[in-house]
């Protein structure tokens, strides 16, 4: 079974997921961020690709991304500095970037260095439900990699379904109709969204991401499901310093 | 082989739907009713009461004497340059308009380069009394600046796109993560024949009122329908695609599509896609755009801030690769002594994105027999700026 897979069969709450770009602040400060987090107690990762064109985000990701590819991270670079610290990572992995960077890598060289580097699963924002089922699952599978969905205010009950019948670790809810990117807080609406997915009774587990920023939405966000992804908060935090210290510290205010 | 976008939105191996699942319920609603829309009595007494009284169609089909007395053959010129707000961009917007007015869309935005699709795009908002939105890279508000004034007395919103290049790309960026944003009430009416499907096929359909016309023209001047080749320049590609629409099928016409080369395709400042680009994904499309080995998108540059892209819409892709158009490019210098020869020789100051169309007569062979026409998307005033600079005035 696959780490993420794993995962998700032993905990069931409280799960706590940090997305960060690759090679940012510094080319060099992936493995130490990797090894911060997970020393800090989070229970899986998202480890960006930088790209240039990142659709689906918001202005601190970009800016990540933008500052990773000027530092020089590249994909060789990623999946060198991932291969580098394998032996020393337990936690589940996930590398999350967009459909053109692993088509030009070659899909079978991407999803091979994937699994060279650790990694468990992939997010790709702009991979559709469509190209996955025809293009890619036996690709996927064929490296024992999963594929995480993105499922939005504006997913139909009936595409949910789908989604989840496809799906093989855990669903990604968007919080709200929105690029990633900090909001202050969870608002009514989203609470009757979550809870209308959540009593779907769904086969995968639910982690809630996009705006969650702080322990009070981290908690409200773990009322509705197995967990939730910090992203954008994560990053502003580690643009001055990125050491142990100010990791911990940010994990465990999380946690409080 | 076919040039129609098929069931899966494909033109061949290019096309398709690369997008987040955000903007899935939004693209899906626009597939399941733009061709219902489109071909319904309604739409089609609108829009071409739209473009007979307020865009000036036809745009007249222009016999070049002095033209085609330098380069050989007979020249035509197709005048899209007269339509209102002085561009080919106005016959898609004002189909699209229909189209998010019929949607019930009360919110529009949308992207621009050379700003000639903004203001068409705001000009059609004022008409319609919509909210407007326009996102511009930063750059191309610098270089556009007539442009950006049109819009903003049209009373629409110009929102600078300040990441990437500051260019078309990083405005349409801007544009999507708007969409996103607001998956509700807003409609995303996009400028070219990119982005994801239904939108390549969607533009393509309201720019082919060009060739539609030409047709007619054509068999009114000549007696025969089809010219022997087409020239347009590209940077998505919607002016080349609606001059092209009605004869794509017709092997005996020659499309000659032109990309601007920047300052030269060796340099690296170009924006000729198809000369330096490779297959991939760009604003949720699958073709051909400039990328580096990982799949990060490169910055093009050209001085045409309208050909300042670094992809192609996927039909001009399969074009391209099926070698039914031939694609050819112009360098900024070639582009410039272009508009000034067509300005002295017939009175004619083109966009610079046309003056790229121009600059290929020298570059292919005519025969005296040969009756082209070159599809003069817009007129020259947005880049008076340029001339001025460019040309010493
Ligand atoms: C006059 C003119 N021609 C051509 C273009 C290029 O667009 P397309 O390739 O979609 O026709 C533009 C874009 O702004 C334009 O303003």
């Amino acid at each position: 079974m696959n780490k993420l897979q794993e995962l998700f069969k032993n905990k069931k709450s409280d799960i706590l997921s940090i997305y960060f770009t690759a090679g940012y602040p510094k080319l060099e400060t992936t493995g130490e961020i990797i090894k911060g987090l997970e020393k800090s107690g989070v229970d899986f990762i998202e480890v960006g690709m930088p790209f240039s064109d990142p659709m689906a985000d918001g202005p601190t990701i970009q800016d990540s991304s933008e500052k990773a590819l000027a530092n020089g991270m590249n994909l060789d670079i990623y999946f060198e500095q991932l291969k580098s610290i394998k032996q020393d990572v337990y936690l589940p992995l996930i590398a999350m970037g967009y459909v053109n960077q692993m088509m030009r890598y070659g899909d079978d060289k991407f999803l091979q260095a994937c699994v060279d580097g650790g990694i468990s699963g992939l997010i790709l924002p702009d991979l559709s439900l469509k190209v996955y089922e025809e293009e890619y699952k036996t690709k996927f599978e064929k490296y024992g990699l999963v594929n995480v969905f993105l499922v939005t205010p504006q997913t139909s009950e009936e595409r949910i379904r789908e989604i989840d019948a496809i799906s093989n670790s855990f669903i990604y809810l968007v919080s709200s109709a929105s690029t990633t990117g900090s909001k202050s807080d969870i608002n009514q609406v989203q609470v009757d969204y979550f809870k209308r997915v959540k009593n779907m009774n769904l086969k995968n587990p639910l982690v809630i991401g996009f705006g969650i920023s702080n322990n009070e939405t981290f908690s409200q966000a773990c009322d509705y499901a197995s967990g939730a992804i910090i992203g954008s908060a994560f990053v502003k935090s580690v643009s001055e310093k990125n050491d142990f210290e100010t990791i911990s510290k940010f994990i465990s205010i999380i946690r409080s | 082989m076919g040039y129609s976008v098929d069931k899966n939105g494909f033109y061949g191996d290019f096309g398709g739907a690369f997008i987040p699942e955000l903007l899935f319920p939004n693209v899906k609603e626009l597939e399941d009713n733009y061709i219902q829309i489109l071909e319904s009595d309604e739409f089609q007494r609108e829009y071409k009461n739209l473009l007979k009284d307020y865009v000036g169609r036809p745009s007249p089909l222009y016999l070049a004497k002095r033209l085609s007395e330098k380069y050989g053959g007979t020249i035509y010129l197709k005048r899209e340059d007269l339509n209102h707000t002085g561009a080919h961009k106005v016959n898609n917007t004002v189909g699209q308009i229909l189209l998010a007015q019929k949607l019930g869309k009360k919110r529009i935005i949308a992207e621009t380069g050379a700003g000639q699709h903004g203001v068409a795009t705001a000009t059609v908002c004022a008409l319609m009394d919509l909210e407007c939105i326009v996102y511009m890279g930063e750059i191309d508000i610098e270089r556009q600046a007539p442009n950006v004034a049109r819009m903003k007395m049209l009373g629409a919103e110009v929102r600078p796109a300040t990441s990437g290049s500051k260019t078309l790309k990083d405005a349409t960026n801007e544009a999507i993560r708007d969409w996103i944003n607001n998956p509700e009430d807003t409609y995303y009416l996009i400028g070219s024949v990119v982005g994801p499907h239904p939108y390549p096929d969607l533009v393509a359909r309201l720019q082919a009122v060009i060739s539609e016309e030409m047709k007619i023209q054509l068999k009114e001047k000549t007696g025969k329908e089809n010219p022997d080749k087409i020239i347009a320049c590209v940077g998505g590609g919607s002016n080349a695609a609606g001059a092209y629409y009605h004869y794509l099928d017709d092997e005996d016409v020659e499309l000659i599509a032109v990309e601007a080369s920047g300052k030269g395709v060796d340099t690296g400042e170009t924006a000729a896609t198809t000369t330096i680009g490779t297959p991939g994904i760009i604003h949720g499309s699958k073709t051909l755009l400039m990328q580096d080995d990982f799949g990060q998108i490169t910055e093009p540059y050209s001085i045409s801030a309208g050909l300042d892209y670094p992809g192609i819409g996927p039909l001009h892709a399969h074009l391209f690769a099926s070698h039914r158009g031939v694609f050819l490019s112009a360098t900024d210098k070639e582009a410039l002594d272009s508009a000034l020869e067509l300005t002295r020789l017939e009175g004619i100051i083109p966009a610079l994105e046309s003056a790229h169309a121009l600059a290929v007569l020298s570059k292919i062979e005519i025969k005296d027999t040969d009756t082209i026409v070159v599809n003069l998307s817009g007129r020259g005033d947005k880049d008076m700026e340029t001339y001025q600079r460019e040309l010493g005035y």
